[in-house]
């Protein structure tokens, strides 16, 4: 999907179809402009994950809560700045089994809002030096839904282009109340008002656009 | 001039796939979602019962690998004993166990009665579960099998044979069979074979089949209403015994759940309330009892 032999049939694709319009030479020349555009557009485009990691910590005098899922989905298009996250909450795994159900069951309810979502752009950034070794510190903004509640969020991140992958962090914080999540009394002291979230992506380049994927 | 041929390459491929560049975050996520999505994927349902116990019986569940279920049983007197016995509190049985999940699917659980003075030991296997998605398994099969021993001293006259151990011995096998309709509705069905190495008139069967029935109801996201029962198959020990009947609360804490219940059986279990059931469960004889688990992480699953 992300090897340059997709990228050609593409072209090729698109060329095909415009060759057997009247304006051969149009085409032809057409092939010749996007080959230049190849590797540009590569370093450009869009990366995208299946297996993101998505930790959470709540931190109480009594307890500490962890969390991880690794199967956390992410879209991220360098060409527009915006990014497209989906977190499948069903697939955190805690140290306790009781913890996940009650988790999933009761506080996530995850047989009703099975993923949280995190949509939006990057601003404040410069992304047009993206390609350059070592980390860009940028603020991620935008529409943060989980348990069914939306809050708009802004949230440094640090992104960095490292063989041809792009290597995404964020660390930030989230308060349950905010997204209507009820946390007993009885446990009221085991977990945290806030509970911080770590974010780490490696994401592959994306062969194209959704134009690719109708060529295939 | 390369950099303004690619461009003006990009500028072409923008037009002629408009759909591809131009988007907005949102659809950044639709595109995502059907890359990631696939309704045909199954998934595994789970905590259709909030135990490993419904009231008297097991349910499908198991503790999960690396977890030791701790489990804290109590069975008071009847209540219809009168303010004499305090309603039955000045009596209980007790029951302690030890659950252990060795994987996700099998557990395996050690446990004393304070009734006859009976060790038990069991394994429960979880064969089949419930899923969704494309070719959804319905329901979930747990397969379970005990084995108890009684202790007692029995007052035997001097010269008369010893009751030999096998004597002591009665075992129980389950196919707990479940269903969870909706989040707050699961039922369970639980064929039940009971074989007693010795009985003690001959009239008496040594193996006694049954056909339990179990449910719950979420009532609110951390309590449920409980009822479980059992059928004994026409034969000596129907003719002579009950059929056990229990209803129950299941409420949730922290670490802790809470079952607190009325039945008309008084052990708790298989060998005691299958076969053995004395209560007239509408005439008064009801057992007020709880069961409290309380769930240890030895092994981390992270």
């Amino acid at each position: 999907m992300t090897s340059p032999r997709s990228f050609l049939h593409y072209a090729a694709a698109v060329c095909g179809q415009v060759l057997r319009g009247p304006q051969g030479l149009l085409g032809a020349l057409l092939l010749v402009l996007l080959a230049a555009a190849a590797p540009h557009s590569h370093a450009q485009g869009r990366f995208m994950t299946k297996e993101g990691r998505v930790t959470f910590f709540s931190t109480s005098i009594i307890e500490d809560i962890e969390a991880v899922n690794n199967a956390t989905a992410a879209l991220v298009d360098l060409t527009t700045n915006q990014f497209a996250f989906s977190v499948p909450i069903k697939q955190f795994t805690f140290k306790r089994t009781l913890m996940q159900e009650h988790f999933n069951e009761n506080y996530m309810e995850s047989d009703k809002f099975p993923r949280a979502t995190f949509t939006g752009r990057f601003v404040d950034a410069n992304l047009a030096g993206i390609s350059a070794p070592g980390n860009h510190t940028v603020r991620a903004e935008g529409d943060l839904t989980l348990h069914g509640v939306t809050h708009r969020i802004s949230v440094p991140a640090t992104l960095e282009i490292k063989n041809g992958q792009l290597q995404a962090f964020a660390n930030f914080n989230v308060a349950p109340a905010d997204y209507n999540i009820e946390i007993p009394l009885l446990v009221r002291e085991n977990i945290a008002k806030v509970v911080r979230i770590r974010v780490v992506l490696i994401a592959d380049p994306v062969a194209g656009s959704g134009a690719t994927r109708a060529a295939n | 001039m390369k950099a303004i041929l690619s461009v003006s390459g990009l500028g072409l491929g923008l037009l002629l796939a408009p759909a591809a560049f131009a988007q907005t975050g949102g659809d950044l996520l639709g595109q995502l979602d059907s890359q990631t999505t696939n309704p045909e994927k199954r998934e595994v349902v789970a905590a259709t019962f909030k135990a490993t116990h419904i009231i008297n019986s097991q349910s499908v569940e198991t503790p999960g690998e690396g977890t030791l279920a701790f489990l804290i049983q109590h069975r008071f007197g009847t209540l219809n004993s009168g303010a004499y016995n305090f309603f039955g509190l000045d009596q209980a049985v007790l029951r302690l166990g030890f659950e252990y999940g060795l994987t996700d699917r099998l557990t395996i659980g050690i446990g004393r009665s304070s009734q006859e003075k009976t060790y038990d030991g069991s394994v429960k296997y979880r064969a089949i579960r419930q899923t969704t998605g494309a070719g959804a398994m319905p329901v979930s099969v747990t397969l379970f099998a005990s084995s108890a021993i009684n202790t007692l001293k029995f007052n035997e006259l001097p010269g008369e044979k010893q009751r030999t151990t096998a004597s002591r011995m009665t075992y129980a096998y389950q196919a707990l069979i479940a269903r969870k309709f909706s989040p707050n509705l699961s039922v369970q069905l639980m064929p039940t074979l009971i074989h007693r190495n010795y009985v003690a008139t001959p009239g008496e069967q040594n193996d006694v089949y049954a056909l339990g029935g179990g449910l719950r109801q979420k009532i609110t996201k951390r309590t449920a209403l409980t009822a479980d029962y059992y059928y004994l198959f026409p034969g000596n020990t129907a003719d002579n015994f009950r059929n056990a009947l229990g209803l129950g609360v299941d409420l949730e804490t922290g670490g802790h759940i809470f079952q607190l219940h009325v039945t008309n059986s008084l052990g708790m279990t298989e060998k005691f309330f299958v076969p053995e059931t004395t209560g007239k469960f509408f005439s008064g004889d009801l057992y007020f009892g709880f069961t409290v688990a309380r769930n240890f992480t030895l092994k981390p699953q992270i």
